[in-house]
């Protein structure tokens, strides 16, 4: 592979994997929200959390661009205030990346969350266990499994990610040019198509990889307790 | 009033108000009624599971619960250990991390206190298994050592018993009587099963509906009236404890001392001195007017003077009247037809004697 080429790859790499430590934690706190909690307007939440699945991605880009562009509702306050900004850099890319996979890590951190008994943290309650053990010795190693597959699908998710980071970020090379970007230029070109099977070489044994590693991960932490 | 336990709560959940009022030693109490009693709401009320509760709970003189003084001390305070009827074991952990989570959540050091909670609770072998590859008893056991290594001032267990099969509790109870004997900290046991109550609780609560029909001392609230409702009137009777003071083993009879009343035994393997809890249920009681002890002719050879203390219609409406009897110590309750009753003439404060005809034998313990 080129220089170019790696370049494009580490940058995927960092654009996902970004996006991905960002979105896991949220993702986590609006599972658990979804899992343990009704409030008014939840399906309606739901759904909202939902759509970057079914709205064309294209949309979701443009939805960005007004709401994260310069100008834009947040993104403006953003730059004036913390001095980040979203429009043609890298860290864009990240924030499309990471809308774009979201459902995916909602989805089985709420399974998984679901599954965990309801009485166990009243029964660590009894044994005169306060609730940040409650929660780092209970909920968090019994949702470890969704944790897992669900950042293991949204890296994945991230890091193909095209419709959201090309509306949004545009595709420029080195900075939002990521692997499905990349590919898309290169088939445009006459002479790219040996670069372009290269790289999509590349991203067919990352994906089987991340795949190969969840299931090793899962196995490997006896997931799925196996009660009931 | 003040024991080592004092309970006086209610808890209104939706339409559901339960009342539940005791005082208790230590030893076993058993909070006792049919399902829906509110028997399991007043356990999780004295651990702090309820919020919401009224009245007060107080352990060896620590107030958990003063609604009055505005004092409700969160569960995880109140060193009150909870056996739950399903165990609530943690699948991902092995049992060695379950009995350490009862250590501040796995904190605390366990090591020894660890090892010699399992091997006395007999799950010594097991310590690196997963629960869920245990069997109910032993998960059970699991339960209540976790419970224990949390040092708990009080020891709760929602029917302990409920989830297992005859022979697994025929296992469990000698575990429970161990903690019993060699833990000084009081327990409460939700049950709703007569033999277990009758063998296990020092102090009984009688519950039905939401309310506390009586509670007291096992031996004297096992005979009042207001418990036959909810024990059912097969098994209405009597508990009494005594000593055995002779053994004649020509017959096979062990003479057993009733606090002056004497009562002859035939089962197998008593010996003198031996402490014993009898049940003797009002439907193997008859009674005869007048002096009947020196009476010849009748096979029925254990006869006590009593004195009826109070008579009480037939529950079901049926042909039978219940009545209460006092012997020297203790009481004993009968059952007689009412047409009997007319008969006979039995009155209130009348001398009888009482013969009865079947004796179970709750509980033994050799006093050292």
């Amino acid at each position: 592979m080129s220089d170019t080429e790696i370049q494009i790859v580490l940058l995927s790499l960092r654009v996902a994997g970004v996006a991905i430590l960002i979105a896991l934690p949220l993702a986590f706190a609006v599972a658990w929200l979804f899992a343990r909690h009704d409030f008014p307007g939840k399906s309606v939440a739901q759904a909202l959390v939902m759509l970057p699945l079914v709205v064309p991605p294209v949309v979701t880009g443009y939805g960005l661009l007004v709401l994260f562009g310069t100008q834009g509702a947040v993104g403006g306050p953003l730059r004036d205030w913390l001095g980040v900004t979203f429009a043609f850099r890298w860290t864009g890319a990240a924030l499309a990346a990471g809308v774009m996979a979201f459902p995916l890590l909602v989805r089985p951190i709420r399974l998984s969350l679901e599954a965990i008994d309801p009485t166990l943290p009243e029964m660590a309650q009894t044994l005169g266990v306060g609730p940040l053990r409650r929660f780092s010795t209970i909920t968090l190693p019994l949702a470890l499994p969704g944790l897992i597959a669900g950042g293991i699908l949204g890296f994945a998710k991230a890091l193909g990610e095209f419709g959201a980071t090309i509306t949004f970020v545009s595709n420029v090379p080195g900075e939002t040019q990521t692997l499905s970007l990349a590919i898309y230029s290169l088939l445009q070109s006459p002479q790219g198509d040996a670069a372009a099977l290269r790289l999509i070489g590349f991203s067919v044994v990352l994906a089987l990889g991340a795949v190969i590693v969840s299931e090793l991960v899962q196995r490997r932490l006896g997931v799925g307790s196996g009660d009931e | 009033m003040s024991g080592a336990l004092d309970v006086d709560i209610t808890v209104r959940q939706g339409a559901f108000e339960t009342r539940c009022t005791f005082c208790a030693q230590d030893g076993i109490t058993a909070l006792f009624g049919p399902s829906g009693a509110g028997k399991t709401t007043a356990l999780r009320t004295i651990a702090g599971l309820v919020s919401g509760a009224a009245g007060v709970v107080r352990v060896g003189g620590k107030v958990l619960l003063d609604s009055a003084q505005g004092i409700d001390v969160p569960a995880e305070k109140r060193r009150v250990g909870f056996v739950f009827q399903e165990g609530r074991l943690l699948p991902h952990l092995s049992v060695a991390a379950n009995l350490a989570y009862g250590r501040h959540g796995g904190r605390g050091p366990s090591g020894p206190a660890l090892q010699n909670m399992a091997e006395r609770l007999g799950i010594g072998h097991l310590l690196e298994r997963k629960p869920r590859t245990l069997s109910g008893g032993e998960r059970q056991r699991l339960a209540i050592g976790r419970a224990l290594l949390s040092d708990p001032a009080l020891l709760l267990m929602d029917e302990p018993l409920a989830s297992l099969d005859p022979a697994r509790r025929v296992e469990l109870l000698p575990m429970i009587e161990m903690v019993r004997d060699e833990i000084d900290i009081p327990i409460v046991l939700v049950s709703h099963n007569v033999s277990e109550v009758a063998r296990l609780a020092e102090t009984l609560v009688v519950m039905d509906g939401g309310r506390t029909l009586a509670a007291g001392s096992a031996l004297e609230i096992f005979s009042c009236f207001e418990t036959d409702a909810v024990l059912g009137q097969g098994e209405a009777g009597a508990l009494v404890e005594g000593e055995v003071t002779a053994i004649d083993s020509e017959f096979g009879i062990a003479s057993v001392d009733l606090g002056g009343a004497k009562l002859e035994l035939t089962q197998d393997g008593f010996a003198v001195g031996q402490h014993v809890r009898l049940r003797i249920l009002a439907s193997d009681v008859s009674l005869a007017v007048g002096d009947a002890s020196a009476m010849a002719g009748l096979s029925i050879r254990n006869r006590l003077s009593a004195e009826i203390q109070a008579i009480a219609p037939d529950l079901a409406g049926g042909p039978y009247a219940e009545l209460l009897l006092g012997i020297r110590e203790g009481s004993l309750r009968a059952r007689v037809t009412r047409k009997s009753l007319v008969e006979m003439e039995l009155r209130e404060g009348q001398s009888v004697t009482a013969m009865i005809k079947a004796v179970s034998v709750e509980r033994r313990r050799s006093v050292g």
